[in-house]
């Protein structure tokens, strides 16, 4: 499989390429450029899937881990400890590579539409490869260290995408927060690292002799603790999320890519590469992260039922999407997915669907923004006449989200709930309901985007119209992803297939479902969407009025987000600025600045104090030389 | 026959002046003409002790000879240099050049 680092180089070639030659190409040719190496990618990557899934198993049942390639770095000074750069591939990894380079193609086959004419297009296309490359870094990572350096780079290249409109001052200001809320819990995922290589030895993901050694300690659950708040805050997990709503200030498709369905699962993800070391020895960590997964999806879905702007809509339900991921991954407690290890498989289940549908929904917010060129609700209603592919593909979307059968989103969250009751009845029902609101709060900005008040005065000025095909088509292609890939029959592997190839254990999961919890969320996600047509659907909403002014102050708290910006502003400001860092700042700037100004005032003063040696006049110098002489010779003589 | 000393007498008043003339002058001309008298004494001192010390050599004479070469390449350079900072500056005073001072 020596052929998967074109899967790294290909988009890096093309960031070189696009980043420094760029601004010599026409947009269409530096657009070309980037959608080719991308396709070339995208190819390759199922090229892999193909031939990993279709080996045979190892005699446990399970799939082989390949290495095709790993070098030392950069060695530490002990024998052991060494920054790896590699490739690994095993099932998740091979998943992954699926769904970025899925998603990033269709990115960038949309970006061509929806970027027409814009200025920067080129330095765009250089990003949106950077981003690909370290993305799919971050996955194929053979070592933690190495994970580490691609999230970082997957961060900056956020950091440059959401400013990407770089004269907005709230793009600039949202990216300047995404920057610094991640980095700030990347320091803890370092020290995690840190915590890690120095007490077990190693940075890789596995070793069970290096474990041994800490087995019992507190070492390891706080090292894993420390790894997940880094992971909480690429992964927007309460309190650390604020960073993502804000992130909307990007470019549509971008935040399709990288604020959905792609950089945002990488804490998901972290969490399932040490998932064998989580259950081993600190399964109390993991529910610590099932409970903050959980209370992160609640806030989430009843902040996105008030918000206006329908990519904050998309981005508080990714949020919660996201919560319900982490959640699964945290009810586990065995490794056997028929023992209470069905969440892992349930997470990356929901990984998968989610990327491909909540790709679908940005990408369709994309379209309406084109055409209605607002991103307030109010600007919309009624477009269900003028966008038919845009209403249709959205739709699905949200049927899927909602999680109606057959599509795919229906299924992975199926899993998700099942695992949640066999950890305890209190999450299922918790998770149930957040279910029934995200199915609310889905139809409700469906019915407000394509029923509803229409805003005949802005529409009559400039009519809507759908968005060009070079947008169209891949909206219509996950959409028929979203239809198909939750139950899709593949060979003989079963009616859901993604059990065969991906579980906690490794082996073949046959995935069945509940049919109690199947029953019991459809009723409430159909519950939620009947609840939403009646509120939403009409042209004028009087419950919806009714529901805001009596829960005034609720509705504007959730409104608000619940004042989560506010008490930021009020900790950093109030708080850490006032009474730590000036204090700091006062101590720097007196008496350590202080000490070096005294050192370079005092040179100063003695320089100027001998500058009457360096008169400049030759003669004076000779005087001086030939008195020197005479005293030479004087000394000689006496 | 003359004794070295007369010769020694003159070679050292002609060093004393020029040296005199360096350290007072104030055109850079008149120093240019001392450094020149400093070196003709100097040269007078070659010739003088090698017919004192060596009657049958000549290296003291060669030696004078090529200080006397390399005086009058070394006043065409000085000169140059002069003309040089008479254009920039108006002036070949020594009390003038101060431009690269402290």
């Amino acid at each position: 499989m020596e052929y998967t680092l074109f899967i790294l180089l290909l988009p890096f070639l093309s960031f070189l390429l696009l980043g420094i030659c760029g601004k010599w190409f026409s947009h269409k040719l530096a657009g070309l450029i980037g959608t080719c190496s991308l396709a070339v990618v995208t190819v390759l990557s199922y090229w892999t899937a193909v031939e990993y899934f279709t080996m045979p198993r190892l005699a446990d049942g399970t799939f082989e881990t390949l290495v095709p390639y790993n070098f030392t770095w950069l060695p530490f000074f002990s024998e052991n400890l060494h920054f790896d750069m590699g490739i690994m591939l095993d099932p998740i990894s091979v998943m992954m590579l699926i769904v970025i380079s899925t998603v990033s193609f269709m990115v960038h086959i949309y970006s061509f539409g929806y970027m027409h004419g814009e200025r920067g297009f080129q330095r765009y296309y250089a990003f949106l490869s950077l981003f690909t490359m370290s993305m799919l870094g971050l996955v194929v990572a053979t070592n933690i260290f190495q994970m580490y350096m691609f999230w970082e780079l997957v961060g900056v290249s956020s950091y440059l995408l959401i400013g990407f409109y770089f004269t907005s001052p709230a793009a600039i200001a949202a990216s300047k927060k995404a920057f610094i809320v991640t980095r700030f819990a990347d320091m803890f995922f370092l020290i995690g690292i840190l915590l890690y290589g120095y007490y077990c030895g190693t940075f890789s993901f596995d070793s069970p002799e290096a474990m041994n050694m800490v087995q019992g300690g507190f070492i390891l659950p706080v090292a894993l603790g420390l790894m997940f708040i880094g992971g909480a805050g690429k992964s927007a997990m309460f309190p650390l999320h604020i960073w993502l709503p804000d992130a909307m200030e990007g470019p549509t498709p971008v935040s399709a890519l990288i604020h959905a369905a792609t950089m945002v699962v990488a804490g998901v993800y972290l969490v399932a590469r040490m998932f064998p070391l989580f259950i081993a020895y600190a399964p109390d960590t993991l529910h610590i992260v099932a409970w903050v997964g959980a209370f992160t999806a609640f806030y989430a879905a009843s902040v996105a039922c008030v918000q206006s702007d329908i990519k904050r809509v998309l981005a508080f339900s990714t949020i919660s999407q996201i919560g319900f991921m982490m959640v699964a991954l945290g009810v586990c407690t065995a490794m056997d997915p028929h023992e209470g290890g069905l969440g892992y498989m349930a997470s990356m289940f929901h990984l998968f669907t989610h990327a491909m549908f909540k790709a679908c929904l940005f990408l369709g917010a994309g379209c309406i923004i084109h055409a209605v060129h607002s991103n307030e609700m109010s600007a919309m209603g009624g477009l269900r006449k003028y966008m038919p592919i845009t209403h249709i593909t959205f739709g699905i979307s949200c049927l899927a989200i909602a999680g109606i059968p057959p599509f795919s989103g229906f299924f992975s969250k199926d899993e998700i709930l099942t695992a949640c009751y066999q950890y305890s009845p209190v999450m299922g029902w918790i998770m149930t309901i957040i279910a029934a609101m995200t199915a609310f709060y889905m139809f409700r900005l469906y019915y407000g985007i394509f029923w509803g008040t229409e805003n005949k005065e802005l529409h009559a000025e400039h009519t809507p119209h759908e968005a060009p095909l070079t947008m169209t088509i891949p909206l219509i292609i996950l959409a028929a992803i979203t239809c198909v890939c939750g139950w899709m029959p593949l060979g003989d592997t079963g009616f859901m297939p993604f059990g065969q190839f991906i579980s906690s254990d490794g082996q073949a999961y046959h995935i069945h479902l509940d049919g109690t919890v199947a029953a019991t969320s459809i009723i409430f996600a159909v519950a939620a969407i009947v609840l939403a047509t009646i509120i939403y659907r009409r042209d004028r909403q009087p419950i919806a009025d009714a529901l805001a002014a009596r829960f005034s102050n609720l509705h504007k708290w959730a409104y608000y987000r619940f004042y989560m910006d506010e008490v930021y502003q009020f900790v950093t400001h109030r708080i850490i600025f006032a009474h730590i860092s000036k204090p700091i700042a006062w101590f720097d700037r007196h008496v350590v600045d202080g000490f070096f100004n005294f050192l370079a005032w005092g040179t100063n003063s003695l320089s100027y104090a001998i500058r009457g040696f360096q008169s400049g006049r030759v003669q004076q110098y000779a005087l001086i030389f030939f008195l020197g002489v005479l005293l030479v010779i004087l000394i000689m003589i006496l | 026959m003359i004794h070295v000393e007369y010769y020694l007498i003159v070679s050292a008043i002609m060093m004393f002046a020029g040296i005199y003339g360096f350290l007072t002058r104030r055109s850079t001309l008149a120093i240019l003409l001392s450094i020149e008298l400093m070196l003709n004494s100097t040269d007078l001192n070659f010739a003088v002790f090698n017919r004192m010390l060596f009657p049958e050599g000549h290296e003291g004479y060669f030696f004078a000879l090529f200080s006397i070469a390399i005086s009058a390449a070394e006043s065409a350079i000085a000169i140059a240099i002069m003309i040089n900072i008479y254009r920039n500056l108006r002036s070949i005073q020594v009390k003038h050049l101060e431009k690269l001072k402290w």
